[in-house]
């Protein structure tokens, strides 16, 4: 439930950011999170950043993630990991 | 590396064999850190002397049968859209679930965030769009700021039921009880990401247990519990350091305190906890689901039979001590909450039951 993914503003347009992780890209707020900037890793959470983190971290927990499936098991779950 | 670190892990159990010299009792309190254990086989990788039981950290599992007769009370509203996140929607209420009204059509929709919901609300005008606010700290902030922008955008069909709950006070509640002789807590992670871990302090102060704020990857589970380990005296730590700051998220805080005040809230397992539920404020009134449909007690409500669930949430049950669990219980066929959210206590030891170690989850 608490579960929250690391991953990389490309853009931000008002409070609304694009963000990219594992070649997939969406939208996520950032009112939450208001010191973040493009190319900052934050960690998104039912659609809203709520820290910005260190990028060599962030880059750690994708791979670590990506390794234990996590990345390709969300969409199967009806969302429910939010 | 960036990669699961099995020597790193190694390293970390050899340490805990070491240094663990007293038999201690440390709980986790976040579906997430329960997920990561059972994934990992990271029990089995402690020394005899620790042992690690999960607590009340499951926001779905915690939500008492009361509020989930609620909110399919509010489902069978013919002009209400439910929104909610995937895991309410399979656990049972009083003899039905949400998924089982929306076969017999009730207008129940899977999101993915509150604003999803919101979404919802201004593509059909014509509809009442409920969305359903559970989870701690780490998702009310989502569900606050969405209710501040529907009333700035005027989406007066756009409510939220909050069965938000807050962590410090179920830990208050729990050590209250007394029933687990409890040496410290491995802290929500992400929860305190917008908390900060101040809040905690209280474990040390007034309880004499400590507490270390943990990530979620397999090292930080253990790094966490090493930390409890080697406290001298009882104290509140970070070791989930790259996300969470002492001072916690005050933007996300200023949210919560806006849209929100403390109430009482029902808890499965630890029942009604004084001050660990956040209500909508009478201000934002409008958009408060629980005002607008005057939400009354939905009748008795009927906990599933021989389900333990409230005992597995303090940490006094294990799961697989539960008569039901592996035979009438399965994800499969779910009898109780903890066994049909993903990071239910029952559900993540069912999942990877086999495993006896780290290695054996790769």
């Amino acid at each position: 439930m608490c579960l929250a993914l690391p991953m990389r503003i490309t853009a931000i347009e008002g409070s609304t950011a694009t963000i990219a992780a594992e070649g997939l890209e969406q939208e996520c707020s950032v009112l939450l999170v208001p010191e973040a900037k493009v190319g900052d890793y934050v960690l998104v959470h039912a659609g809203f950043a709520i820290s910005v983190i260190d990028e060599a971290e962030a880059r750690e927990t994708l791979a670590l993630l990506r390794e234990i499936g996590e990345l390709g098991e969300a969409g199967e779950d009806e969302g429910a990991d939010a | 590396m960036p990669t699961l670190d099995r020597e790193a892990l190694a390293r970390l159990a050899d340490a805990l064999a070491r240094e663990a010299r007293e038999r201690r009792c440390f709980m986790e309190v976040c579906g997430t850190h329960t997920m990561v254990i059972a994934r990992y086989g990271l029990r089995q990788l402690l020394p005899a002397t620790l042992r690690l039981v999960s607590g009340p950290g499951c926001p779905v599992c915690v939500t008492a049968m009361a509020d989930l007769d609620r909110v399919v009370s509010l489902a069978r509203r013919p002009e209400v859209t439910l929104a909610t996140f995937g895991d309410l929607v399979r656990v049972p209420a009083s003899g039905t679930t949400l998924a089982a009204e929306r076969a017999r059509g009730a207008d129940v929709r899977v999101v993915y965030s509150p604003r999803d919901a919101l979404r919802l609300a201004a593509e059909q005008p014509g509809r009442e769009v409920v969305f359903v606010g559970i989870g701690f700290e780490t998702t009310a902030p989502t569900t606050a700021a969405t209710l501040l922008e529907a009333e700035q955008r005027g989406l007066t069909n756009f409510s939220l039921l909050s069965l938000h709950k807050t962590m410090p006070a179920a830990l208050r509640a729990l050590l209250d009880l007394g029933e687990t002789p409890l040496d410290g807590f491995l802290l929500p992670g992400h929860v305190s990401v917008v908390t900060g871990s101040e809040c905690y302090r209280f474990l040390a102060d007034e309880y004499g247990v400590g507490g270390v704020v943990t990530g979620f990857e397999p090292q930080d589970v253990l790094e966490g519990l090493l930390t409890l380990v080697r406290q001298e005296r009882p104290a509140v730590a970070i070791q989930y350091r790259r996300a969470v700051r002492p001072e916690g998220n005050r933007v996300a805080q200023g949210l919560l305190a806006e849209v929100f005040e403390p109430c009482d809230a029902d808890w499965r397992g630890l029942g009604v906890v004084p001050g660990s539920g956040l209500a909508v404020r009478e201000r934002h009134a409008a958009h408060d689901a629980a005002r607008r449909f005057g939400l009354e007690e939905a009748g008795p409500s009927r906990e599933p039979a021989g389900c333990r669930c409230g005992e597995v949430l303090r940490g006094v049950l294990d799961p697989v001590d539960c008569g039901l669990f592996g035979r009438a219980c399965t994800p499969g066929h779910p009898v109780g909450a903890c066994m049909v959210s993903s990071e239910g206590s029952c559900a993540a030891r069912y999942r990877y039951r086999g495993l006896q170690t780290a290695g054996g989850a790769a």
